[in-house]
């Protein structure tokens, strides 16, 4: 089991393709009183209807909801980027959401998240990257683990698409290669109470 | 006694020096923005301009008005649709436009317009509504190269597929086709649609308010600032609407962490369009 970090302040979490279905396995593992706020990016279609945080929320007992532009980030919460906009983290620890331009074709983008969460945390943070068919994620791990934070990879032969987790891995050869449910449990102790 | 306060890091103070010195010698005022996408931005811009740090940027900018505007481009978000969000468009002329009939004449307020697509789209709206002649519409945004784009309407015809399908989207009653013609690449559209238009540079930062409207439409410019400049920004909005005024806000902003709330009624939730209480 990879070994826990020292001081855990958040969680950011990206995926793309098979998104839904990974989340399904972490989320459901963290309790209600879970000591550590969670962000997360998922590539969505621009639609002002998105069902992902009512169905994560259905399968959780922890809170899921989607960012909202200048709301503070409390732990035990799941924050989710809305369809697009960028969803970032200020250094007030509040959540701040962006129109600025799409990155790598996604708005919401990944690296956009982990640069600024990067920024805001520091060497607390703990970043995933997971399933996903494209690249997004990997300049934003590098950063994150750039300014001493953890990262972890979802071990690319167990993920529904796996350039995504490959892409992180080859900017980030140090971060932790877990499967999904070894990634739920790393959360889990790091965010125990 | 001292006490300990951690270390600033080296780029944060420079922004926040680089940003001070553009308010000085400029009076842009960027000092209370999110800093995050702020931070990315100049980060870009610094590359851009092949600084090895925003204290050379700095520099650069201080001494060279040109590089200022260049700047801006970066420093403020240009980014826009006609229609953007047609549900909104399509609360506008299902459930405030009933309203807008009543009055002889109209003052809308595009703030933040960038290059003019919500303005057209407004326009157009307008028209299709029978409403136009009665208005007029004040559009201002900060930035002098969106504001001329603004005022010249010629768009990228590759966005015209997405345009086309915002406007049915809203409900558009025409075909978005009767207003533009293709020119050179571009969609160039009907300068009769800003016969009703006045463009001016207006910042929400530092400027007046602007009186006795009936609506104001500023969309996703506030999630640019802070809290502090977003309760500026809806005092102004508040300031300048009259009795009953509308005011309609990005699909993502709100005003439930302003002081101004109580100033304000909901009045098409989801679609964050609020009515000026009476008094
Ligand atoms: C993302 S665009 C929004 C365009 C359009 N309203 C829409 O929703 O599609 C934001 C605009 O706000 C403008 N802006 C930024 N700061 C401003 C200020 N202090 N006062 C007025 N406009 C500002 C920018 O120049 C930019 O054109």
């Amino acid at each position: 089991m990879a070994q826990a970090i020292e001081k855990p302040t958040a969680i950011v979490i990206g995926a793309s393709a098979g998104a839904l279905g990974a989340l399904s396995v972490i989320l459901p593992e963290l309790p209600a009183g879970f000591a550590l706020p969670v962000l997360i990016v998922v590539h969505v279609p621009p639609d002002r209807n998105n069902l992902m945080a009512e169905l994560l929320q259905a399968k959780c007992q922890i809170r899921v909801c989607e960012g909202e532009d200048k709301d503070s980030i409390r732990p035990g919460v799941v924050y989710l980027a809305p369809p697009d906009y960028h969803l970032q983290v200020e250094p007030s620890l509040d959540i701040s959401l962006s129109n600025d331009e799409a990155v790598l074709f996604s708005r919401p983008s990944i690296d956009v998240l982990f640069e600024t969460a990067a920024d805001a945390y520091g060497d607390g943070l703990i970043g995933v990257v997971l399933t996903g068919g494209n690249n997004d994620g990997a300049r934003g791990l590098r950063a994150i683990i750039d300014a001493g934070g953890r990262g972890l990879v979802q071990r690319p032969d167990t993920a529904f698409t796996t350039a995504m987790p490959a892409a992180a891995l080859q900017a980030c050869p140090e971060a932790e290669v877990l499967s999904l449910e070894e990634i739920a449990a790393y959360l889990k102790k790091a965010g125990a109470r | 006694m001292t006490v300990e306060v951690p270390a600033a890091k080296t780029d944060d103070i420079e922004i926040r020096l680089l940003l001070e010195a553009v308010f000085r010698k400029y009076h842009y005022d960027f000092r209370n923005y999110s800093s995050a996408s702020i931070k990315r931005r100049l980060a870009q811009a610094r590359d851009h301009f092949g600084c090895a740090s925003f204290s050379q940027l700095q520099d650069k900018v201080l001494h060279d008005g040109a590089v200022l505007r260049e700047l801006l481009a970066f420093l403020t978000v240009q980014v826009s649709e006609m229609f953007r969000d047609p549900a909104y468009f399509k609360a506008i002329r299902e459930k405030v436009v009933p309203h807008l009939r009543t009055y002889p004449s109209l003052k809308i307020w595009v703030a933040g317009c960038s290059s003019g697509e919500e303005v057209y789209s407004l326009a157009i709206l307008l028209r299709e509504e029978g409403l136009e002649e009665k208005a007029m519409i004040y559009a201002t945004d900060i930035n002098p190269e969106a504001l001329e784009k603004a005022e010249a309407g010629i768009y990228g015809i590759d966005r015209i597929p997405q345009f086309t399908q915002n406007h049915r989207l809203s409900g558009g009653k025409s075909s978005l086709s009767d207003y533009y013609t293709a020119a050179y690449g571009g969609a160039s559209f009907d300068k009769s649609l800003r016969s009703r238009v006045l463009f001016s540079d207006h910042s929400l930062v530092t400027d007046a308010v602007f009186g006795e409207m009936h609506l104001v439409s500023c969309r996703n410019v506030l999630i640019y600032f802070d809290r502090e400049l977003q309760d500026r920004a809806i005092g102004l909005f508040r300031d300048s609407l009259g009795r009953k005024g509308f005011l309609g806000l990005g699909s993502k902003e709100s005003l439930r962490f302003s002081k101004h709330s109580d100033a304000f009624a909901d009045f098409s939730r989801d679609d964050r369009i609020y009515q000026k209480l009476g008094a």
